[in-house]
């Protein structure tokens, strides 16, 4: 009432935006290259962080040339670091404009938006006694999460990497393996070709009778469920997948109403608020003419085309759309 | 509808080629969006937010006459800052670009009496979209006021210079009964629709806050200066109604800004509905702190070609649609801000006197009301 139509928050963010009691948020600290495209971005999250498990990834909220895009990162510092900041590496990819922007732009002392961790791509209660890694690329994220978290008895980990020196944490895996802590092979992906899945009877003979974490680009990921599940090992896999499915911006698709449950054609040059008329979704609606932003709606899945501009906006966390303006840019799905 | 067409000399290829020069303005801004402006509208709100806390706490000591002074324009000032360069504005979705949840349009409340939801649907669908279509676009007026000789005189109009001051010092409880559509609907038949009823509520919700909040909860924390901080909210409230009002009567009412007929914009093209707000709408000229604390409404001409880019950018648009204006031949009514506001008021007491009879016959307001 005090503070009305405001809320008492809105102020107290002014002055200390990570207090118990705010939106999650966190404050980079430090960004540390890691490789020629991979940093590591030390942040300290706001009061009601509640703690990772190691392997766990957070999405994070950054504002990239003004506008506010979330991406999920592993979270690679141990969970008992004692001063309560946490590690996400980021391998910048190209277009890629969150990466790039925290591997090449990010400054200390910007705030992010946090969630709270998630993922089930961590270590088990029981501690296995033989362990396997196998990684691509900034695959090795979460898993550096559990290096650095527990020690195992009989580690052995396979990670792939264009040359030596794409290697995250190339010198941390190498000390290591120099105290005796993990046996690595690394695959030079520029040299050696592809890993072959199949080369894991070579490279680690015992690959079975150990419990997995696999996490690397989709390929990697496909060929290792298929090896498991023909040698009957599957329930000791485990992978994560980064990125599920990339949207392909098209002319037109299948615009799905999730709220209604309708599913129509559409092509690439109606507006999605006729669209969704014509089938008889109770649309909210306005000028239909792109001004009063009184038909703004929560695009939950696919990509649309603004008509005006021909600019492309894919679904994502907090993404609305003008339907009176957009069109489907392959298929889609408005909540309505 | 005026007398003599000032948009008479162009040619329907004219008015199109126009029209892609102005989306050409607004691509050129949308392609240059980005972290200044973000920066901008944060910076804003967060003195602005400074301001008020600062204002507040001064007048906790308000007993004292300098503090009294001091905290009653700080907090006019913030409240000005609230409606116009930010409220009005983020309602536009001027920044909803930004994928920000505390500054977008679908969750922006402001301090002001009449809900954001309700006024963004009278002001940004209907104003925004029948700009100064009588009959259309009831910011003509206000439905209280004959502003346009082509409008029919009623004796009620005698009175219009008074309501229209009535009006300014409690604007923002005009604006909420404006947004009700209040006139149209105490009618007792639509009085009883639950629509109606809910939208009611929702507006007395509003009120209900914000009264308790300015005239009653602040002014008990100030203790001992109780009689002064009430004193003190309501002349900020005041300052702030008087000052919206004279800055939102510089829009559209001054002289030389035209009005359209209900007819004229049946099939109306992209560029016809460009060129109608380019007449339809006036600019205030003054200091960069004259914009600012006019919401950059001084520059309503580009506010109503491109009501949702980023108010900061209309300073550097208005460069251009100036010169387009000049390539076109067409005025672009500009003045001084107490000259638009003489001229504005000059308008309402001229016009609650009746003219010669027009030359367009228009249906008068009953019949409006009916045919809506």
């Amino acid at each position: 009432m005090v503070t009305t139509p405001l809320l008492p928050s809105d102020y107290l963010d002014l002055v200390s935006p990570l207090r118990a009691g705010a939106d999650l948020r966190g404050r980079i600290e430090a960004v540390q290259p890691e490789t020629g495209d991979a940093a590591t971005v030390v942040i300290r999250p706001g009061r009601g962080w509640r703690g990772h498990t190691a392997g766990q990834y957070v999405r994070i909220g950054v504002d990239v040339d003004g506008v506010r895009l979330w991406r999920a990162y592993s979270i690679t510092s141990p969970t008992n670091r004692q001063d309560g900041r946490i590690a996400i590496t980021v391998k910048a990819i190209p277009d890629g404009k969150v990466s790039n922007h925290l591997v090449r732009r990010a400054k200390p002392g910007t705030l992010v938006q946090l969630h709270q961790p998630a993922g089930d791509f961590v270590l088990p209660q029981a501690k296995p006694a033989k362990v396997l890694y196998l990684t691509a690329g900034s695959g090795i994220t979460p898993v550096m999460g559990m290096l650095r978290d527990i020690e195992f008895d009989d580690v052995v980990m396979v990670h792939c990497a264009p040359q030596p020196q794409d290697v995250i944490f190339r010198n941390e895996l190498h000390d290591l393996v120099a105290d005796g802590k993990l046996r690595l092979t690394e695959v030079h992906t520029d040299t050696d070709g592809m890993l072959d899945i199949v080369r894991l009877d070579e490279l680690v003979p015992d690959w079975a009778e150990r419990e997995a974490w696999v996490c690397g680009p989709a390929g990697l990921l496909d060929a290792a469920e298929e090896h498991w599940t023909e040698h009957g090992v599957r329930e000791r896999l485990h992978t994560e997948r980064f990125r599920p499915r990339i949207v392909v911006a098209g002319d037109g698709g299948e615009v799905t109403f999730s709220a209604t449950g309708r599913t129509v054609a559409a092509d690439g040059a109606t507006p999605l608020l006729d669209v969704g008329e014509k089938a008889s979704v109770l649309m909210p609606s306005g000028c239909r003419m792109g001004i009063c932003f009184g038909c703004v709606t929560p695009l939950k899945a696919g990509a649309v085309r603004d008509l005006r501009t021909g600019e492309i906006t894919e679904a994502g966390p907090g993404v609305l759309i003008q339907t009176c303006v957009s069109a489907a840019a392959g298929p889609c799905d408005i909540e309505q | 509808m005026t007398a003599i067409d000032p948009t008479a000399h162009l040619t329907a290829e004219q008015i199109e080629e126009l029209g892609r020069e102005l989306d050409a303005i607004r691509d050129e801004v949308i392609a240059d969006r980005g972290e200044r402006d973000a920066a901008y509208i944060r910076k804003v709100i967060s003195a602005q937010r400074k301001l008020e806390l600062v204002s507040r706490g001064v007048l906790l000591f308000s007993f004292f006459p300098p503090a009294w002074l001091l905290g009653t324009a700080g907090l006019s000032v913030a409240k000005i800052m609230d409606n116009m360069e930010i409220g009005h504005n983020i309602l536009h979705g001027q920044w909803d670009w930004m994928r920000d949840p505390k500054i977008h349009s679908t969750t922006w409340e402001w301090d002001h009496v009449s809900p954001s939801e309700q006024w963004k649907h009278s002001h940004n669908e209907l104003h925004h979209t029948y700009t100064n279509v009588i009959g259309k676009d009831n910011d003509l007026g206000y439905g209280i006021m004959r502003v346009d000789e082509d409008q029919r005189w009623h004796p009620f109009h005698l009175g219009q210079p008074l309501w229209n001051f009535i009006n300014a010092c409690f604007f923002e409880y005009g604006i909420a009964a404006y947004d009700l559509e209040l006139g149209k609907n105490l009618h007792k038949r639509r009085r009883k629709s639950p629509e109606f009823r809910a939208r009611a509520k929702a507006v007395g919700r509003k009120i209900r806050k914000q009264v308790l909040k300015d005239y009653v909860i602040h002014p008990l924390l100030s203790g001992p200066s109780f009689l002064t901080t009430l004193a003190a909210t309501f002349t900020a409230n005041l300052v702030r109604n008087i000052w919206t009002h004279s800055v939102i009567m510089c829009g559209h009412f001054p002289e030389g800004v035209q009005v359209f007929e209900r007819r004229s914009i049946t099939g109306e093209t992209r560029g016809q509905w460009y060129l109608r707000q380019m007449m339809g709408s006036a600019n205030i000229s003054g200091s960069k702190a004259m914009h600012f604390m006019t919401g950059n409404l001084s520059h309503q001409i580009e506010h109503h070609l491109f009501p949702d880019l980023p108010s900061n950018r209309y300073a550097e648009v208005a460069v251009k649609v100036r010169a387009l204006f000049e390539k076109y031949e067409l005025e672009y009514v500009t003045g001084p801000l107490p000259k638009q506001v003489f001229s504005a008021w000059h308008k309402v007491f001229r016009l609650s006197l009746p003219n010669k009879k027009p030359k367009v016959k228009t249906p008068d307001r009953e019949q409006e009301l009916v045919a809506a």
